[in-house]
């Protein structure tokens, strides 16, 4: 177990939670979340390393306990699972939507050190809900902002913005994290102009090791063979924007 | 080879609840390269399961609390006819709470394409299901008339360890004119985990697997295959070509792999049939059939 070191307000319903340790964690992989006596959920790590940490919106009653707790305070941690982003290229697209930014953060700090020139497409409902703005900023990415309602910058969606982005400069690389309806468009894109792209992607987890089901997506789990998904992977996730399954297992439509 | 009137290419099934909750899943697992497949178990209506952590990491297997979730019976059919496009016997496992209720699933499962069923009596972590039922000698007998009753495939039933008598309800098996025997489910356990003071799993008692259960599945099965006529298929911690060589000598006719996916991946199927085949050759042994039983009197 660990023990909370800081719980941080970013935004009116998104906390980050930065805990006592070091967890050595590549952006995209998750670990389990144990809040003793209430639940346990998976959480991308959106700062690996020392004082790792976690961002996560007030969803359900995992995570409305976790924001109540005080530093000091332990919380189980299993992990880090999964498949993160491999960074290939110099010349990146980085697209990300509301609380996508969480596992995207750190993976703008290492194409810094890499010296890759980022330009990022910051996406939120509004203005308030922008994530970590300053912190793509200190990364040296070149930031796009789009926002639903047009509060700051672009007025639309960030799938939109990388289009325009798109048809003005050559990437060698496209990342992406955010609502699913998202990422479908940024695959879409990212094959139209024949970019290799890598996706983080969501669905319900129980197990996290790879063999429960419940993370199912066309024979692919996404707490194993994801969360991070690659063409031509994605290309033939013919689940991937249309279903997912429910706590029981059903599918449902996204 | 044929075990309880399944075709087989190879001995190892995989093990009820672990990837095959969808057909796509189940699909993936025939691919690579288990020789038959049992769903996860399967009941009247859907069911979440029991609040996480449904899974806690041992150093010698794997204690889960899932809770029986499912999709309910109506919404899993479509998922064996998907998962019977991998050529390779798909066996539907069903829970209930009573015999009747049992034997209505097993006759679904059977209508759904399910090319036998598993009488899931041996769950340990959910209320009312599984072993609460599969306990009594009595209940196990009626639930596998029933199931022969109401369906036309051949009908396994899944036992429980965490009775003194397995024996004894190997044989109420038998006589309820079950096909085989399964043996054995998860075996009752708990995790604490100190600094909370808490029990880890949600539901705090969960059934563990994997390597540290296996000598108990083959002194399971060693007594049960001394004491019915019916096949047994061993269950319980197999993770390596060996580990299905003690089963098989202790009386198992395939054995069932269900840990060892989450410790050797998928490809765990192919593996131990590899590690089988050449301990076979090493040893001089022909056939599997070769091998069955033969702890029981030493090799002829």
């Amino acid at each position: 177990m660990f023990k909370i070191d800081e719980l941080k307000t970013d935004t009116p319903n998104v906390r980050t939670v930065r805990f006592k340790g070091f967890l050595d964690a590549v952006p995209g992989q998750f670990v389990m979340v144990w809040v003793p006596g209430v639940d346990e959920f998976p959480m991308s790590v959106s700062y690996p390393g020392d004082r790792f940490g976690i961002t996560y919106q007030i969803l359900g009653d995992g995570t409305k306990s976790l924001s109540m707790r005080r530093s000091g305070d332990l919380v189980g941690i299993r992990g880090p699972y999964g498949k993160g982003f491999s960074i290939d290229g110099k010349k990146m697209l980085v697209v990300a939507g509301g609380l996508g930014i969480a596992p995207i953060a750190p993976l703008l700090e290492i194409a810094k050190k890499k010296r890759a020139v980022v330009d990022l497409v910051l996406g939120a409902r509004t203005s308030k809900e922008l994530l970590f703005e300053r912190r793509a900023k200190v990364a040296g990415a070149n930031v796009h902002i789009a926002t639903d309602d047009g509060s700051k910058g672009f007025k639309g969606f960030a799938s939109a913005l990388a289009e325009e982005l798109l048809r003005k400069k050559k990437y060698r690389g496209i990342y992406t994290c955010g609502p699913e309806k998202m990422i479908v468009k940024v695959v879409e894109l990212a094959s139209r102009y024949k970019i290799p792209v890598q996706a983080s992607l969501e669905r319900i987890m129980k197990c996290g090791i790879g063999i429960c089901d419940s993370c199912a997506l066309d024979g692919k789990h996404v707490c194993k063979d994801g969360p991070v998904f690659s063409l031509p992977d994605l290309k033939k996730l013919s689940e991937l924007g249309r279903t997912k399954l429910d706590l029981a297992g059903r599918k449902v439509p996204i | 080879m044929e075990v309880c009137g399944l075709r087989l290419k190879n001995p190892t099934m995989l093990a009820s609840g672990v990837l095959d909750e969808t057909g796509k899943s189940m699909l993936a697992i025939a691919k690579a390269g288990a020789g038959a497949i049992v769903t996860k178990s399967i009941g009247s209506e859907p069911r979440d399961g029991h609040a996480n952590p449904s899974v806690v990491e041992l150093e010698h297997g794997l204690l889960n609390a899932m809770g029986l979730p499912n999709p309910g019976i109506s919404a899993f059919s479509g998922e064996i006819k998907k998962a019977k496009k991998g050529g390779v016997p798909i066996i539907g496992s069903v829970f209930g709470g009573t015999e009747e209720e049992i034997a209505e699933l097993a006759g679904l499962m059977d209508a759904a394409g399910a090319d036998a069923v598993e009488l899931n009596l041996s769950c340990p972590h959910a209320k009312g299901y599984g072993s609460e039922l599969g306990s009594s000698p009595e209940r196990v007998e009626a639930s596998c008339k029933l199931a022969k009753e109401r369906s036309s495939v051949p009908v396994l039933a899944k036992l429980t360890p965490n009775t003194s008598y397995i024996v004894e309800l190997a044989k109420a098996a038998e006589r309820g004119g079950a096909d085989g025997v399964v043996a054995i489910n998860t075996l009752k356990g708990m995790a604490i985990n100190p600094e909370a003071g808490l029990p880890v799993l949600g539901n705090r008692i969960g059934g563990l697997s994997g390597p540290a259960i296996k000598p108990v599945g083959i002194r399971c099965v060693y007594e049960i295959y001394g004491a019915v006529e019916i096949p047994v298929i061993g269950v319980g911690g197999v993770t390596t070509g060996r580990d299905a060589v003690e089963y098989i000598m202790a009386g198992a006719s395939a054995v069932q792999i269900g840990t060892a996916v989450w410790s050797r991946g998928t490809d765990v199927f192919s593996l131990v049939c590899k590690e089988l085949s050449s301990f076979m050759e090493a040893n001089g042994y022909k056939s599997v059939k070769e091998l069955l039983g033969v702890a029981h009197s030493g090799r002829p």
